[in-house]
C-alpha cells in the first residue's frame, strides 16, 4: 500500500501548468501585435480575445478537479474553496462597480478583472479551509 | 460526529497514515473524520466499519445519542 496521491489533484496542476504556458504565449503575441499595429479588423478581435483562452481553461480545470476527486473530504475542500472564491470576486467586483458608478474611482481595471480576484479568492478560500478544518487540502 | 476511530487505530497501532492507506484515502480525511470535523458518507463509513471488523454502531455514534 502506498500513501494516497490525489490523480484528480495531479491532473489539475498538469492542466494548469500547460494553461500557464499557452496564457503566456498568447498574451506576449497578442501584445507584440498590437504594439506593432500588426492586426486589425475581425483578426484583432480574435487575437484579443486569445489570451483569454486560456483562462478560461483554468475555470474548466478547476471544475473538472471538482468532477474527478475521488477523496470526498479533499472535494469538500476545494468546493469550499471555489464558493469562497466565487463570494470574494462578485464582492469585489460589486464594490468597485459601485465605486465607478459614483466616479469616486477611474474607470477601467487595470488588468485586473473577475479572473484574477476569483484566482485571489482561490488562494484565501486555501486560507479558510485551514483555519477552519485544519488543511487547505492539497494531498 | 463522534467516533471510536483513534482508540481502535491506537489497539492495532497503526497511524492516521497507515488507516488512510488502508482506506485509500487522504491523511486528511482520516484526521477531519477523527477529530469530527467532517462527516464520512456512508460508503465510506460502511468501508471504515468494514475494516476494522465492527459494524457502523460500533464506530460511529449516532448524533441523536451522541
Amino acid at each position: 500500500m502506498s500513501a494516497y496521491r490525489s490523480p484528480a489533484i495531479r491532473r489539475y496542476l498538469i492542466r494548469i501548468i500547460v494553461l500557464v504556458i499557452l496564457y503566456l504565449g498568447f498574451l506576449i503575441a497578442a501584445v507584440t501585435a498590437f504594439k506593432a499595429h500588426a492586426v486589425s479588423g475581425i483578426a484583432a478581435y480574435g487575437l484579443a480575445v486569445l489570451p483569454a483562452l486560456p483562462v478560461i481553461g483554468v475555470f474548466w480545470a478547476v471544475m473538472r478537479m471538482l468532477v474527478e476527486e475521488t477523496d470526498e473530504f479533499l472535494r469538500l475542500l476545494h468546493v469550499r474553496q471555489c464558493l469562497f472564491a466565487t463570494g470574494f470576486c462578485l464582492t469585489v467586483m460589486t464594490i468597485w462597480e459601485f465605486l465607478q458608478n459614483f466616479d469616486l474611482v477611474p474607470p477601467g481595471n487595470g488588468g485586473f478583472g473577475a479572473a484574477f480576484f476569483w484566482f485571489v479568492g482561490l488562494g484565501l478560500g486555501g486560507l479558510y479551509n485551514r483555519f477552519t478544518l485544519g488543511t487547505a487540502g492539497c494531498a | 460526529m463522534n467516533n471510536r476511530l483513534k482508540v481502535l487505530r491506537a489497539e492495532r497501532d497503526w497511524s492516521q497514515q497507515d488507516l488512510a492507506e488502508r482506506l485509500q484515502v487522504s491523511r486528511q480525511s482520516v484526521n477531519a473524520i477523527e477529530t469530527g470535523k467532517y462527516d464520512p458518507s456512508l460508503p465510506l463509513a460502511f468501508r471504515i466499519a468494514e475494516l476494522f471488523g465492527l459494524a457502523i454502531e460500533a464506530v460511529f455514534t449516532s448524533p441523536s445519542k451522541g
